[in-house]
């Protein structure tokens, strides 16, 4: 065997395995983002008659005969390709792409579960609305692998007195 | 038991107060869902296995703080926060506190 293709077979390897990763990060990644989006405009727009409000007061007009805690959440995590690309970001500096979209997708996603939670146990509106975001710990060792990112919306559901309460 | 993230409950009063509750719990990640989480980290999206674990860690400690207001003599918590700390390596803790009332 000559040398020549042992080099070639060490540069596949050295080389070959991380651009596989990334091209297959790239489309898969990009794939399930969209597929995502699309899933979520969807929801949006059939709960866009569902009263959802930040207020921590409910407005004047509403008047609830129950209520509970409602939570919506959700752990995503960046695809290797965003990752490598952010990584070079990080070195100039400035507005890194890559990471709003997850977080933007990742949030209205914890608020459409927040709100499947209070529709499903038949509440009428959800008031007080607040979200967060905490960073989870990295699963291993390597600094560069993060576990993930967690939103949580959470809110007050309320079941107004009859279902066409609402007077405005 | 009436719950909620607010000052007071929607159309109730409030008639006395048994001061703050607590509920906590420390959960560390399943090997399993790690080797997932690690094949996802490749791909992007959402870790299903974590969002589960926390949904469940979260809900555990919301209950230890209802079992407190309720061994107080408590109805209702009010003004209920979370809060999520990662403490360890592999490790988060979930907490969740509020007021312990009365309602009427």
């Amino acid at each position: 065997m000559d040398s020549g293709f042992l080099q070639t077979l060490e540069a596949i390897l050295n080389f070959g395995l991380p651009i596989f990763l990334l091209l297959l990060a790239y489309f898969v990644g990009t794939m399930l983002e969209r597929r995502h989006f699309r899933s979520i405009r969807n929801r949006e727009s059939e709960f866009a008659q569902f009263p959802v409000v930040t207020f921590d007061t409910m407005p004047a007009d509403w008047t609830a005969t129950s209520s509970t805690l409602v939570t919506g959440s959700v752990v995503v995590s960046l695809d290797y390709f965003k990752r490598v690309i952010a990584g070079l970001r990080a070195i100039v500096g400035g507005r890194i792409k890559t990471y709003e979209p997850l977080l933007d997708r990742a949030r209205r996603e914890a608020m459409l579960r927040m709100i499947e939670e209070a529709r499903r146990d038949g509440y009428d509106a959800v008031f007080n609305v607040r979200l967060e975001t905490s960073r989870l710990a990295n699963s291993s060792g390597e600094g560069k692998r993060t576990a993930g990112v967690e939103m949580l919306a959470f809110g007050t559901a309320v079941k107004f007195t009859s279902r066409f309460a609402r007077t405005s | 038991m009436e719950i909620s993230n607010t000052d007071s409950i929607p159309g109730r009063t409030i008639v006395q107060f048994y001061g703050v509750v607590t509920g906590n719990t420390v959960r560390a990640k399943h090997i399993g869902r790690d080797i997932m989480a690690g094949l996802k980290n490749i791909v992007g999206g959402e870790l299903v296995g974590y969002t589960e674990l926390l949904q469940d860690s979260r809900n555990e400690a919301t209950e230890r703080m209802i079992q407190q207001a309720q061994s107080m003599g408590a109805n209702a918590v009010v003004n209920v926060r979370f809060a999520t700390s990662s403490i360890a390596q592999g490790a988060a803790e979930l907490f969740a506190y509020g007021t312990a009332v009365r309602v009427e």
